[in-house]
């Protein structure tokens, strides 16, 4: 897994509520069987024009003050609807690295960790600063500090959010969650030894 | 203490949980399909790991079938979803893994066959690459949707890290009218609660009118609890609940299944539990609900009128609904009853199952569809197919000029050639109006299959109550 630590990008601003999972990356882009490709169907209904390939010039992502963004800023609700991960995938092939946004629906949240993205949940009105700030200010760009757990503006206002220590320590370290749990093997086998008693019908020969 | 049903089932599943971590989770049931688990299993190649316990995991295949009679792998859309389904057929070979195929007698949506083969049983906790997992809930199981590398997680080890939900009560009282069904009163409860009230909660739903609700309108109600924002939905057994799951393939049978009802019968809410969040509704003056924008939260009485954007104070919750009445073709003050519709969609996980059918079946009898109105059923699985066939349903389908076709998610996701065009309009029994949920330009409406069927006459949403 790719670690976090800290990072700096340019921030596009994309101030919708409930953009949901088939916004980011609709269902009939989902056929691939691997990890990649993903990056070019982001967004795939708002970035182009009819035709299905000419850039959408009203859309923030193609703007080209923002080119080259790596960082997200959205509104309330973030990623709610499906459990796709290819969400968060076609996210970081895009290039994205961190999404802020007052909430975020709690499956896409969990895939953001595991494709090494950092959600980043601040204050509604604090989003809204922000974005503001990279729609007018001189320059479109934020500095993400893990360690800190900060955001801070190219204008030098900082923000402070939660993480839960755990996930915050496995994205800087770049951990293997399966490693993990899987080194606890011992204790899983116990569980399972005790339940087979208490409710055996769960440990069937068979499926 | 007393303990929420969701915390009886939690703590009987925790393998792990030291500070400063996060908790194990052990997993009973994995029911997987094509489209979320092919990265999941090639993880495993690459690791050169097994899976823990593969007599725990079922596979089926349907988000990519064709819906058409008689259908073959030549009748599948696309070259990428036969890659899909081959990829998912070698995987559960390779794996060890039992496979529904596109044609198995038991193939069928995923949430809509794991309780009807007792595959997901109360008191379990049940995963699967899928948000609307949380539908198993309606038997007093914890059940939620993953991610591809949390599947590949819970392959590897059975287990899954989560962090413990919060707990919410929504308790339903009152009693429903004649047309009025669980999936009413899921957008009702949506359009109260917003699409994000459920946010880090499982939602177990009590009252009144939830325990008169059959199993399958149960089941409606926790599929929608997502579209909530919750982490999962659940009703707690009762009697309904141990008499649905007696006798299915792979309940327990004989003295281990009385041993396993009254492991059941403990597992609601203790008395004086607390939950973290608790709401009331009540339906006794419900009447059928039609979404009229782009997410389940934007939701009009049939008897309505499209809402005015104007009148919403908060900018950004303008925008959204001016922006969802400008995708949805619809003016504001428009009547619901007025709007007309192209197509008519019965199907999907939440509502595809026997009594669903039955519901819509009721009001086509005798009735055609109106001319120009293209109207589909889609049943949930190959049983619900066949009880439907057997009990004639399918003929008065046909005889009202409905095509009957075989399981599958088909236009509730639009994966498998079944879908909108661009512009058109459908009103849907499926779970999500989202853009483009349904094919691109697509603009869905959710209803009820009752609201369906008399829509699908009407050729414009109809009010079933009228009927
Ligand atoms: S019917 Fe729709 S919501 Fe249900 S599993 Fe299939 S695609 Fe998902």
């Amino acid at each position: 897994m790719e670690k976090f630590i800290t990072h700096d990008g340019i921030a596009v601003p994309l101030m919708r509520s409930n953009v949901n999972t088939d916004d980011i990356v609709p269902a009939r882009f989902l056929k691939s069987i691997s990890r990649s490709g993903f990056g070019r169907h982001l967004f795939g209904n708002w970035r182009y024009l009819e035709d299905g390939t000419t850039p959408d010039p009203d859309f923030p992502l193609n703007a080209p003050r923002y080119q080259g963004a790596s960082v997200l800023v959205a509104g309330e609700n973030f990623g709610c609807g499906s459990s796709r991960e290819h969400a968060p995938w076609s996210l970081r092939e895009f290039g994205f690295r961190c999404v802020v946004a007052p909430g975020f629906a709690d499956i896409f949240h969990n895939n953001c960790f595991n494709s090494s993205i950092l959600p980043v949940s601040l204050e509604t009105a604090e989003v809204e600063a922000i974005a503001e700030g990279l729609a007018d200010g001189a320059s479109p760009t934020l500095h993400i500090d893990l360690p800190a757990q900060t955001v801070t503006t190219a204008d030098g206002r900082t923000y402070r959010f939660r993480i839960d220590p755990f996930k915050k320590n496995s994205l800087m370290e770049g951990l293997d969650n399966i490693g993990w749990t899987l080194s606890h093997r011992d204790q899983v086998h116990a569980y399972e030894e005790r339940r087979r008693q208490e409710a055996p019908w769960l440990f069937p020969r068979s499926a | 203490m007393p303990r929420t049903m969701f915390d009886k089932i939690w703590d009987a599943h925790v393998v792990r949980d030291e500070p400063g971590e996060i908790p194990m989770l052990y997993i009973d049931r994995h029911l997987t399909h094509e489209a979320t688990s092919p990265q999941a299993f090639a993880g495993l190649t690459e690791r050169g790991l097994p899976v823990h316990r593969p007599e725990t995991v079922v596979a089926v295949i349907d988000h990519n079938v064709p819906t058409t009679p008689g259908r073959r792998l030549i009748d599948v859309i696309d070259q990428q979803s036969v890659v899909c389904i081959e990829t998912m057929e070698d995987n559960a070979r390779d794996f060890g893994v039992r496979l529904l195929g596109m044609n198995d007698d038991d193939q069928g949506i995923v949430h809509v066959i794991g309780p009807e083969l007792g595959l997901s049983l109360p008191g379990m906790t049940v995963v699967c690459g899928d948000s609307h997992t949380s539908t198993h809930g309606a038997l007093g199981i914890f059940a939620m949707g993953i991610g591809t590398s949390e599947v590949e997680h819970v392959l590897a080890t059975q287990c899954l890290l989560q962090q413990k939900p919060r707990t919410m009560n929504i308790r339903i009282d009152g009693t429903l009218a004649p047309g009025v069904s669980a999936k009413d009163v899921a957008l009702a409860m949506i359009r109260r609660l917003g699409t994000d009230a459920g946010t880090h909660h499982v939602i177990e739903f009590t009252g009144s009118a939830v325990h008169a609700l059959s199993i399958e309108g149960r089941m409606t109600l926790c599929n929608m609890a997502i579209e909530a924002g919750a982490r999962a939905g659940m009703v707690a057994p009762d009697d309904v609940t141990i008499e649905y799951v007696r006798g299915r393939r792979h309940a327990p049978s004989g003295e281990l299944f009385e041993r396993a009802a009254e492991q059941w019968r403990q597992l609601a809410a203790d008395p004086g539990a607390r939950y973290d969040a608790e709401h009331h509704l009540d339906v006794d003056d419900l009447v059928p609900q039609v979404t009229w924008g782009t997410n389940p939260g934007m939701v009009a009485d049939v008897t309505g009128t499209v809402p005015d954007p104007a009148a919403e104070s908060d900018p950004v919750l303008r925008a959204e609904r001016e922006k969802a009445l400008e995708y949805m073709g619809l003016e504001p003050g428009r009547r619901i009853d007025e709007i007309p519709v192209d197509t008519v969609f019965i199907g999907s996980c939440t509502n595809s199952r026997l009594e669903d059918l039955r519901l819509a079946a009721e009001f086509v009898a005798g009735r055609k569809v109106a001319p120009g109105v293209r109207a589909i059923v889609v049943p949930g699985s190959m049983a619900v197919r066949r009880a439907a066939e057997a009990e004639g349903m399918a003929d008065v389908f046909r005889a009202a000029g409905f095509e009957w076709r075989e399981p599958g998610c088909s236009m509730c996701i639009a994966m498998n050639g079944d879908r909108l065009s661009a512009g058109e309009r459908c009103a849907s029994t499926s779970n999500r109006n989202f853009e483009g949920r349904q094919g691109k330009g697509g603009r869905t409406h959710l209803v009820s299959p009752a609201t369906a069927a008399a829509t699908a006459v009407a050729g414009r949403f109809a009010d079933v109550r009228d009927l």
